[in-house]
C-alpha cells in the first residue's frame, strides 16, 4: 500500500486515488501552429524514467484535487507532493 | 547437438542422467558480432533463433542482464491466443499460432503447447455484439471463433457463477478453440538450445551500459564486460526499453508498469479452458500440475520494481471470486510481478529506428509471450533484411506520428488503465 501525502487532507491510502500519468508532459501553446511532431511529443512520447518520476494523482475518494507527486519508480518512495498549480523543484 | 528423443531419454538413465549435454555454453564475448540482440527473453531468443534459421545470420550475441528467462518470459500467465479484431493484429497473431502449433518439433524441445481454447465471458447484451462482431472479424481472417450463449458456456465451465441474482450474470461468450498454454520456461530454453547449437553466443550477467554510435550509424555496444563491436543492433528488453532509449536520447511512446499474476495451491483439474471475466480485468486457467493461474490489473503507477503491490491483487482477486466463487477456498501459493513496455495504442512496435541498424522491439503490453515466436520471426526478418515484413509493417515506429495506430481496445493513451 502506498501512502501519500495529500497537500490538502495530510497522508492518505492509495486507495483513495486515481493514477493521471506523468506530470512534466505539456501541450502545444493555444492558438499557434502545432507540428505533427510536437502534437506526437505531447499526446504519445514519455521519458518514463527508472528513479525519480513527478506525476499527477487525483485524490478521487477525498477533496476530489489533482495533486503532483514526487515519486521513485523503481522502489516506491514518495520524496515529496505538491498542489497541482504549486511550482516543482 | 544432442537430440532430445525417448532413444536418449533411455540411454541417459543407463548413467543416472550425469551425461546429458549442457543446454547452451556460456561463452565470454568475441570482440565483434554481425547482429547483437540486447534482452535474453523469449522475443531476444527467438529472434535469435530466426535469424540462424531463417536468414543463415549465426554471427550473432544475446546480451542479458540477469538470466535467460528470468524476466516476462518467465513471468506470464502462458496465455496462447490470436482473438483479434483488427488485421494488423490478427494475422500477425495468426501467423505466430501456427508458429506454436509446430513449436515443440521445430526445437525439439517439448514447449507443452495446450490449446485448450479461451472463453471471453460477456456480461451484457452489448457485450455479446461486441463480441459477435470482434469473432466475425476473426474469421474473416481465418481465425477460429465460436460465440458461446449461456447455457454453451454453463456446460464448458460449469464452476463460475450461473447463481440469480448476481452483480454480472453471464449472457454467453466468444471462444476461440485453438488459443491455449504452454510451458513458458521451455519456451525459452527451446529457442536457447537450438540459437546455441546453431553458432549464437548467449552472454548471460552482461549489463548494456551504452552505446556506439558514429555518423548516425550504431557501431557497438558498450557492456559491463567490455565494449562489442556490432553491425545491426536489436532491442527485445521489454519493460526496461526506455532505460536503454534514454542512453540513445530517444523518447518511445511507452511507459513501463507492472502487471501482477498468481498461482494458488494445485487442486484437481477442474477447468478445462483459459477464461477471462467480461466486466473486469481478471483471466484464470489451470495449471498442469493443478494450480489456478490468475491475472488481471496493472498496478495503476509507473514501475520498474518487478514486485507486486497489494491493493491491485485484492482488486483483481475479488473480480475472480465473483466470476469463480470457489476461488475464496483456495489459498494462494505464490504472486510475482513483470513490468510491461506499454505502448500508447496498446499494440507493439517492431521497427528500423532513426539510426541506422537499430532496430526496436518493444510495446508489447499484456501480448508479450504469446507473440514470442512471431515476434522473434518478424524481427529477425527486420534485422536481416533491413526492412520490415507485411506481418509487423503496421507496427511501425512512426504510426503515432501519422495517426495510423492500432487501437484494438480503443482506450486511448492512459496506458495504466489499459
Amino acid at each position: 500500500m502506498l501512502y501519500i501525502f495529500c497537500p490538502h487532507c495530510g497522508s492518505r491510502s492509495q486507495n483513495e486515488f486515481a493514477y493521471g500519468g506523468d506530470a512534466t508532459v505539456k501541450r502545444p501553446e493555444l492558438n499557434k501552429e502545432i507540428s505533427d511532431q510536437e502534437w506526437n511529443n505531447f499526446v504519445y512520447l514519455r521519458k518514463s524514467p527508472r528513479g525519480k518520476h513527478l506525476e499527477l494523482w487525483h485524490h478521487i475518494s477525498g477533496c476530489r484535487q489533482w495533486i503532483k507527486v514526487e515519486r521513485d519508480t523503481s522502489t516506491h518512495e514518495i520524496f515529496k507532493t505538491y498542489k497541482a498549480d504549486e511550482l516543482t523543484e | 547437438m544432442q537430440k532430445y528423443s525417448v532413444f536418449s531419454l533411455i540411454k541417459n538413465a543407463f548413467s543416472d542422467h550425469q551425461n546429458w549435454e549442457v543446454a547452451w555454453k556460456d561463452p565470454t564475448p568475441k570482440k565483434e558480432y554481425d547482429v547483437i540482440i540486447i534482452g535474453g527473453g523469449g522475443h531476444g531468443l527467438a529472434t535469435a533463433y530466426y535469424l540462424a534459421k531463417e536468414h543463415n545470420i549465426s554471427n550473432v550475441a544475446i546480451i542479458e542482464k540477469g538470466w535467460i528467462g528470468g524476466g516476462n518470459v518467465g513471468r506470464n500467465t502462458t496465455i496462447i491466443r490470436s482473438n483479434y479484431m483488427h488485421d494488423d493484429n490478427a494475422l500477425f497473431s495468426e501467423f505466430g499460432m501456427d508458429l506454436w502449433r509446430k513449436m515443440s518439433q521445430d526445437l525439439n524441445y517439448n514447449v507443452m503447447f495446450s490449446p485448450r481454447g479461451i472463453i471471453n465471458l460477456a456480461h451484457s447484451d452489448a457485450q455479446m455484439n461486441a463480441y459477435s462482431r470482434r469473432g466475425n472479424s476473426m474469421r474473416l481472417n481465418g481465425i477460429d471463433a465460436v460465440l458461446l450463449n449461456r447455457e454453451e458456456v454453463q456446460k464448458r465451465i460449469p464452476m463460475a457463477d450461473f447463481s440469480d441474482n448476481v452483480r454480472f450474470p453471464i449472457f454467453g461468450g466468444l471462444m476461440q478453440p485453438s488459443a491455449g498454454t504452454a510451458r513458458h520456461d521451455a519456451v525459452a530454453w527451446g529457442y536457447a538450445r537450438q540459437a546455441d547449437s546453431m553458432g549464437v553466443d548467449i552472454i548471460q550477467n552482461c549489463e548494456v551500459t551504452g552505446f556506439d554510435v558514429t555518423n548516425g550509424k550504431i557501431v557497438g555496444v558498450r557492456t559491463s564486460k567490455g565494449d562489442i563491436k556490432a553491425k545491426k543492433v536489436g532491442l527485445c528488453v521489454a519493460g526496461s526499453t526506455n532505460i536503454l532509449a534514454e542512453m540513445l536520447n530517444m523518447k518511445l511512446p511507452i511507459e513501463t508498469h507492472l502487471l501482477q499474476a498468481c498461482v494458488s495451491e494445485p487442486v484437481k483439474p477442474l477447468l478445462d479452458h483459459v477464461v477471462t471475466f467480461g466486466a473486469g480485468h481478471f483471466y484464470c486457467s489451470q495449471s498442469d500440475k493443478g494450480e489456478m493461474v490468475m491475472g488481471g490489473d496493472l498496478d495503476g503507477y509507473n514501475s520498474y520494481s518487478q514486485r507486486g503491490n497489494l491493493p491491485t491483487l485484492q482488486h483483481v482477486l475479488t473480480e475472480g471470486i465473483a466470476m469463480f466463487p470457489f476461488l475464496s477456498k483456495l489459498k494462494m501459493l505464490r504472486t510475482w510481478g513483470g513490468i510491461m513496455d506499454m505502448s500508447m495504442d496498446g499494440s507493439p512496435i517492431i521497427d528500423k529506428t532513426h539510426i541506422d541498424g537499430l532496430y526496436l522491439n518493444c510495446g508489447w503490453c499484456y501480448g508479450g509471450f504469446k507473440a514470442t515466436p512471431a515476434s522473434g520471426w518478424t524481427f529477425a526478418h527486420t534485422i536481416a533484411q533491413d526492412r520490415v515484413h507485411e506481418l509487423n509493417a503496421g507496427y511501425s515506429l512512426n504510426r503515432f506520428n501519422t495517426g495510423d495506430l492500432i487501437d484494438e481496445k480503443g482506450l486511448g493513451t492512459k496506458t495504466w488503465i489499459s
